[in-house]
């Protein structure tokens, strides 16, 4: 079986962004890859995104609860047991997601998304 | 108020209509013109996990939507009309004479079609349907988002 990945969905260059900063931070360079929906339509965003899962296993982390980039992850998993997703991504998600791969996508997927959501503060003066 | 905005989008639901137009035209409810769409209730519900829940959306058909266009129109409330292709809000304007404008906002890179505007590509036909709607009377305009410059018809076909 394949190491499971992680595939970032996202507006813009916010997904190569977000590589970027797990791979400083950690050094791990090959466990996450960005897909953005610039220009694209829904099919080509699918074909994006379904080029950057290959074979699969991976958890698919999009930025927004909503739009064209959770909409191509959803329809990309449905009925795929190989696959998970992840909406409101962030760099905390991600760090705890690449040390912690090796579980099932819907285990990692829920796992990043409490770190994600935990990760979350307010500090007011 | 009724609805704000018809507009021609690829993407269909998505951040530049639901928050880009949304908040600033105070948005509350949407109405999404596709005969697929409204034929599949996963796909519907694929498209209300990301809209808030203040915001109704609407799924109608095209011969749903000429029926109810009046009712929205009077609605007290601003609403955003998409489809999702030239051909469905044609159908629309044939069908209705209360769709006075169309909004193109997306419509992207397919074989057979050629760039016009950065977030607009066309194919000759369907830059000849835009033309069509407009000799009729239709104001046809390309903007992505509220900020950017409405662009005129004939800079774009």
């Amino acid at each position: 079986m394949s190491e499971l990945r992680g595939v970032i969905v996202s507006h813009a260059a916010l997904a190569q962004a977000l590589v970027s900063a797990v791979a400083a931070i950690t050094g791990l360079g090959d466990a996450l890859v960005a897909v953005s929906n610039e220009g694209c339509d829904e099919a080509q965003l699918a074909a994006r995104v379904s080029a950057a899962v290959g074979a699969g296993p991976a958890v698919l982390f999009v930025d927004l609860p909503g739009g064209s980039c959770l909409t191509g992850a959803v329809r990309l998993a449905r009925g795929r047991s190989d696959l998970a997703v992840v909406a409101g991504v962030n760099l905390a998600m991600l760090l705890d997601f690449v040390f912690h791969r090796d579980v099932g996508p819907a285990d990692a997927a829920r796992r990043a998304a409490d770190a994600g959501g935990r990760a979350i503060k307010v500090a007011v003066a | 108020m009724s609805i704000r905005l018809f507009r021609i989008d690829d993407r269909l639901i998505h951040g530049q209509v639901v928050v880009g137009w949304g908040q600033p035209l105070d948005v509350r409810f949407l109405v999404l013109v596709d005969d697929e769409v409204r034929d599949s209730d996963w796909e519907q519900d694929l498209y209300r996990m990301g809209v808030p829940p203040e915001l109704e959306i609407v799924f109608a058909s095209i011969a749903e939507a000429i029926d109810r266009l009046p009712r929205w129109q009077g609605d007290d409330r601003a609403g955003i009309l998409l489809t999702g292709d030239i051909e469905t809000m044609a159908s629309l304007c044939n069908g209705s004479s209360l769709v006075r404008q169309v909004n193109v906002g997306g419509i992207h890179h397919r074989s057979g079609r050629t760039e016009r505007l950065r977030y607009v590509y066309l194919t000759d036909q369907e830059a000849r349907r835009l033309k069509e709607l407009a000799a009729r009377g239709v104001d046809v305009t390309a903007q992505d988002v509220p900020t950017a410059r409405p662009v005129p018809l004939a800079e774009f076909s």
